[in-house]
């Protein structure tokens, strides 16, 4: 993936998550602790400002970087301003897709088995998205020690990530493909309100949980969606 | 001397608990990792990797106990101990115990110049350690 691309990406992750920063925090304060689109927000806004995202590309100061190293200095920020599982979670993800992008996913360590695999492909930005989306997901489900159904991010994340590694296999168009990406996790997101948590704070409210979407689904499935609405910038 | 990290979400109540714990055992390297980098509620990797590492800067090679308090907080020491050299994992072991009585156990243990693995078994005694006397009705 491009610098460009990864730039306008993580610009258009902290856009969606800031507009949708109350919504997020009202879904957590149902069945979490009541803060995740706040402390998504600044750390999204954070990335944007240390990044030097606001100004238009190599003007403004911004660091010069290529795609991978953004996504790891985004994970960076990310996991020590954040805080709480989403911190971790969603910092790691991110220093995994660009660790992955770095060398073709040999980083991605082997002891875990992986819920999305990519093959390598020449060139291309949809084989890399895929896989920097393919090892963002296995990193969060090896951290949190989760899989799909136990009502959390991965609820979003598996769907789409299998959702593009099919249409790149299938050589599908990438504006297409990450629209339809980005369709499946919204509505892997919606299918986390009828389960019963197992994962993170909302599991403390057992079957207290169910009725509700998770926040983190729900934050998974807009990052997803910020990759649909990059292309349909590019 | 082997010290003692301690990583949650609120800096107040760790240092809170650094002021109970100099007050115990004066001596013993403690160092926090409270809250975000942001100044906000939550737990942050790269807070306890420095923290970690000013405890190890100060323990003569005896090492280090990481004690936590909630949820996300063993995500963050996770996260940081990846990023931690190999000789400075070698040095380190995880409390399952509660923070407050943990800490408090392993500070008195470590004033006593034991081993890591003796401190570690002093703070993983605080769990279940019978707070109210037995003949009183709860």
């Amino acid at each position: 993936m491009s610098a460009s691309w990864v730039r306008t990406w993580l610009r258009a992750c902290a856009a969606l998550v800031h507009e949708r920063s109350a919504w997020l925090t009202e879904l957590d304060a149902a069945i979490g602790d009541g803060d995740h689109g706040i402390n998504l927000d600044r750390g999204f806004a954070l990335v944007v400002a240390r990044l030097g995202l606001d100004g238009e590309d190599g003007a403004g100061g911004a660091p010069d970087l290529p795609g991978d190293a953004l996504l790891r200095e985004a994970g960076r920020v990310i996991l020590g301003s954040v805080g709480g599982a989403s911190g971790a979670l969603y910092g790691r993800a991110l220093q995994r897709a660009g660790a992955a992008l770095a060398d073709g996913g040999a980083a991605v360590p082997a002891e875990h088995d992986r819920v999305v695999v990519v093959p390598a492909d020449p060139g291309g930005e949809a084989p890399a998205v895929a896989r920097a989306l393919g090892a963002a997901v296995d990193g969060i489900a090896a951290l949190g020690r989760s899989a799909p159904g136990d009502k959390t991010m991965l609820d979003a994340l598996v769907p789409a990530a299998v959702s593009l590694r099919a249409s790149v296999v299938a050589g599908q168009e990438l504006g297409v493909a990450l629209d339809l990406a980005a369709d499946a996790a919204e509505r892997g997101a919606e299918a986390t309100i009828p389960l019963v948590a197992r994962r993170g704070r909302a599991s403390y409210l057992g079957e207290r949980s169910a009725g509700h979407l998770d926040p983190g689904a729900a934050s998974s499935a807009l990052l997803v969606r910020a990759l649909a609405v990059t292309w349909s910038r590019g | 001397m082997v010290g003692l990290v301690l990583v949650g979400h609120s800096p107040r109540l760790l240092d809170g608990l650094r002021e109970m714990l100099e007050q115990a055992a004066p001596e013993v390297p403690v160092a926090t990792a409270g809250g975000t980098s942001a100044g906000v509620l939550g737990t942050s990797a790269p807070l306890v990797l420095r923290a970690l590492r000013d405890v190890l800067d100060r323990c003569d090679g005896d090492g280090a106990l990481i004690l936590i308090d909630l949820g996300s907080a063993a995500l963050a020491v996770e996260v940081a101990l990846e990023e931690a050299t190999d000789r400075e994992r070698r040095l380190v072991r995880l409390c399952d115990g509660p923070i407050v009585e943990g800490a408090v156990l392993a500070a008195v243990e470590a004033a006593s110049g034991a081993g890591l693995d003796a401190v570690l078994r002093a703070a993983d005694g605080a769990t279940g350690s019978g707070k109210w006397p037995d003949d009183l009705a709860r």
